[in-house]
């Protein structure tokens, strides 16, 4: 019979690199830095890890870890389910211990985007993208312009003029670069204005220049223990409450109800996390959220799907500044995949790594530290509307 | 008789102001001409010219395709085979190539004439399109268009019964171009006029007349090829033609549309003839042809035919000359970062129905359509239990879109959208031909067969889709019935 994982695993130490455009750093530079900083975290070294996965949607095998952290010989997995790699790699870590497989493993996530020579990611064929290549069928499409299709038919839906709909979007990104703003790790440092925003260059109409995340370099650890065992190491740290991972059948560009104004998986990825955690009410017990923002748009619609605002209402939400720092569900307190920066397979383990920096208390600056944390949840959305693989973990305290 | 059956064209909804090429060179400019997008070429606009010309024709009749141009996309690979598969015919037909010569339209109907007297078919599908490409500044480029006719040539029901022809091979070189060649090439005009066009067209319409005994007065309608509307006017007189007789050579609102240009004026004619109508046609190019056309009654029944005049009313201007530059490549730009397109000749062979005639499928269990081809269902999950469904001729309306400024794109913003058909079924597809002021959810859409890229040195075609180049009766119906459902959702 089938158990909740709820508190049985402990996230013992973190560490997360400086995200940006690291022009000096390789992918080795990045899982080297962000491993060692979790390991002087927890207060372990190399040695003591039996079992690490790391997770990389454009980069290569295990290797990729074993060998910048000479590990030795122990079992290391590459993860790879794109956008939610970086939670995989966790979630894989989190039930080998409750497997009992190990007592002390490692989950690493980690993506080299900047020595490509151009913005946007990599082909998908090059790089294992979400979804099945075609020479013409679908050919040539981006992440943009799959999002900007979910902007149109939402402002559409819920009767938003385009100027209505890219000022309420404007928005979103205007919190997520303040927050970010604070953010020593956070890879766009800077606050932009509502005008900014509106003005920006048009990438895929309706969605302009800050309406998207950055390409980033950046990598993020965890080192992991059963919680029985967390104590050994440490008094700090926090337990995994519940997982979700939700892997859709692709059914949006192929069936007619699909409505472009939801994320069916994120729904039922919360569900399952939700049930795990215990959760019954979110918008009373989530305390924060770091959601997959890779566009303004993403976020608006997650917020509605995670149940911390009412289908076809964020605006007022947003407007009302509930989802600010200072509001009732801080969003993206990190700064989001739209200011820190989204290097792929970093970004799961990035989100958790923000809740556990507030969770324990140990945000660098005062202005961004929450008081009261109870549950903090991570969330990452990949492929496109109509087609996405989602997952969802929660942390609290112990 | 052996006559035409059915005939359609295709005028790419794209127009050049000479103006506008004067602007860029100098020079006075008057008029326009139909430029391809583009993502068109011979073989697209053929594809459009016949999916024109079929009608109500059962296309499963047909049991030949002729593709005639002088500029078909591959040196060696047929391109008549392309347009077959595009326009779902059958296999187990001929396919023939006529190139090399401004003359390959009415070299493919008298092969098709030829086959049908022979008996080896009863319907050949006589494709003819060109999109040639002029020097710039030079004095072709004002003239030149593009655009495509179709006919299906056979000896039952005929609309325009083929009385008699004449033709005349002549080496004489007057317009050339070698593989090696960017551009067509010729020489002094006076002199490759006088004993080019004007000398083999006399010729052979000399000849047509001998043969059959009858007058240049004879004609209700005469309609010839010229290389420039000059030399069209001089050939009316050199023929002692009434002005009456003298079919519109459409300078100024087409072009010279190469192979497809005197099929196109002859489809243009036969969109205003009448039973009993006898019609001089004749075609030049390394010789001439020349025919003795006399419209049936049968012509009544062809209806709904976009032809020419529908497809001439129904235009965008191209903004600028340097648009033009970037459609047709003639300037490199910067090198791209980013990677190439690429292809995959067994993805595009194992997915050949749905890539080619656009079919998707039709659950067996629950009839829902479903594009692409899914082996699982994916409303009722029934396993490898469908028949595939014909898309191409099917009506939609977006249901959302976006416009992707940063694709790698000749014209950019990539206008993508999620296009539901009138008859069920989704495609998620691009959208071209439009003007992105108009792109809005809800926008009428139809299918066109285009060139996607030229990953791997291949030109990969499938279908986009764009706003309905010609409203008829049953696009109208379509539009209230999806108006009502459109403000519901």
């Amino acid at each position: 019979m089938a158990e909740s994982i709820k508190d049985k695993v402990a996230i013992i130490g973190m560490g997360c690199t400086k995200f940006g455009e690291l022009w000096d750093k390789d992918a080795y530079d990045l899982v080297i830095d962000a491993s060692y900083d979790a390991f002087d975290d927890a207060g372990v070294g190399p040695k003591d890890i039996q079992a690490a996965w790391v997770g990389t949607v454009m980069g290569s095998t295990a290797t990729q870890l074993s060998v910048p952290l000479k590990l030795d010989y122990i079992p290391v997995t590459r993860m790879e389910n794109v956008c939610a790699t970086g939670m995989e790699s966790l979630r894989a870590a989190a039930f080998a211990l409750v497997a009992k497989a190990y007592d002390l493993v490692l989950a690493v996530g980690f993506e080299k985007l900047k020595d490509t020579g151009y913005g946007g990611l990599p082909m998908a064929v090059q790089s294992g993208g979400s979804e099945k290549w075609h020479p013409v069928i679908g050919s040539g499409d981006s992440a943009p312009g799959r999002y900007a299709m979910a902007a149109t038919r939402y402002f559409h839906r819920f009767g938003l003029s385009q100027e209505e709909g890219k000022r309420t979007l404007a928005k979103i990104s205007v919190k997520s670069h303040h927050n970010g703003f604070l953010n020593p790790r956070a890879h766009l440092r800077m606050e932009v204005t509502e005008e900014q925003v509106m003005k920006a260059p048009m990438i895929a109409w309706p969605l302009g220049l800050f309406d998207a995340c950055g390409v980033t370099d950046g990598a993020s650890a965890a080192v992991l223990c059963r919680t029985e065992d967390a104590r050994k190491f440490t008094d700090e740290f926090v337990t995994i409450k519940g997982f979700g991972l939700s892997t859709g059948p692709g059914m949006g560009k192929v069936r007619t109800d699909y409505d472009y104004t939801h994320w069916e998986e994120t729904q039922r990825a919360a569900k399952q996390a939700y049930t795990e955690a215990g959760v019954k009410d979110p918008r009373k017990e989530i305390s924060m959220c770091e959601v997959h923002d890779c566009f303004s748009i993403a976020e608006m619609i997650t917020y509605e799907d995670l149940g911390m605002c009412e289908k076809g209402k964020a605006k007022q939400d947003i407007e009302a500044g509930e989802l600010s720092l200072t509001g009732k569900h801080p969003f993206n307190v990190g700064g989001g995949l739209k200011s820190f920066g989204h290097p792929v397979g970093a970004s799961g383990i990035r989100e958790i790594f923000e809740g556990y920096v507030e969770l324990l208390g140990k945000a660098e600056q005062p202005e961004r530290q929450l008081k009261n944390v109870n549950l903090a949840l991570g969330h990452n959305q990949g492929g496109n509307p109509g087609r996405f693989i989602c997952s969802i973990c929660i942390v609290g305290h112990p | 008789m052996i006559g035409i059956k059915s005939f359609g064209a295709y005028v790419p909804v794209y127009r050049m102001p000479a103006t506008e090429i004067a602007r860029a060179w100098g020079g006075r400019g008057k008029g326009e001409r139909a430029v391809a997008n583009y993502d068109e070429d011979s073989i697209t606009m053929s594809v459009e010219a016949a999916i024109d010309c079929f009608g109500d024709i059962d296309r499963k009749k047909v049991d030949a395709l002729y593709f005639a141009s002088t500029t078909p996309p591959y040196d060696e690979k047929l391109s008549a085979s392309i347009v077959a598969a595009a326009t779902d015919l059958r296999t187990d037909i001929s396919t023939l190539d006529i190139a090399g010569t401004l003359r390959a339209g009415t070299t493919a109907i008298r092969a098709a004439m030829d086959a049908i007297k022979a008996g080896s078919a009863k319907n050949v599908l006589v494709t003819a399109a060109d999109s040639r490409l002029a020097p710039p500044a030079s004095e072709f480029e004002p003239v030149f268009g593009d655009g495509s006719a179709a006919f299906i040539i056979s000896d039952q029901d005929v609309a325009v019964a083929i009385e008699d022809y004449y033709t005349l091979s002549s080496d004489f070189i007057d317009v050339w171009k070698r593989a090696e060649d960017p551009y067509i090439r010729t020489w002094e005009d006076r002199f490759i006029l006088q004993h080019g066009y004007s000398e083999k067209m006399g010729q052979a319409v000399a000849g047509l007349l001998k043969k059959t005994g009858l007058s240049a007065a004879d004609f209700a309608r005469v309609v010839y090829y010229a290389p420039d509307e000059r030399s069209h006017q001089r050939m009316a007189k050199q023929l002692k033609l009434n002005p009456e007789q003298v079919q519109n050579p459409m300078f100024g609102v087409l072009g010279n549309t190469g192979a497809a240009f005197a099929p196109m004026m002859l489809v243009a004619a036969l969109e205003q003839a009448k039973p009993g109508d006898r019609i001089l046609w004749a075609s030049y190019g390394d010789g001439a042809d020349a025919f003795v056309l006399k419209v049936t009654d049968a012509i009544k029944k062809i209806k709904g035919r976009r032809g020419i005049a529908k497809h001439l009313e129904s235009k965008m201007q191209i903004p600028n000359y340097e648009k033009y530059v970037r459609f047709r490549n003639l300037m490199q730009g910067e090198a791209d970062r980013r990677p190439q397109y690429i292809s995959s000749l067994p993805m595009m062979w194992r997915d050949r129905t749905q890539v080619m005639p656009l079919h998707g499928c039709r659950c067996n269990n629950c009839g829902n359509i479903q594009f692409p081809i899914q082996r699982v269902c994916a409303y009722c999950q029934a396993k490898d239990d469908y028949v595939e469904v014909p898309l191409a001729d099917k009506q939609a309306a977006v249901f959302t879109f976006s416009m992707d400024e940063r694709a790698v794109e000749v014209d950019p913003p990539r206008v993508w959208t999620i296009s539901d058909f009138d008859d069920g079924g989704r495609i998620y597809i691009t959208m071209t031909d439009r003007d992105i002021s108009q792109v809005q959810i809800g926008l009428r859409v139809e299918m066109t067969f285009r060139k996607i890229h030229e990953g791997a040195g291949l030109h990969n075609y499938f279908w986009k889709c764009r706003p309905i180049r010609v409203a008829g009766s049953k696009a109208a119906a379509a539009k209230k019935k999806k108006a009502s459902t459109a403000k519901g959702a």
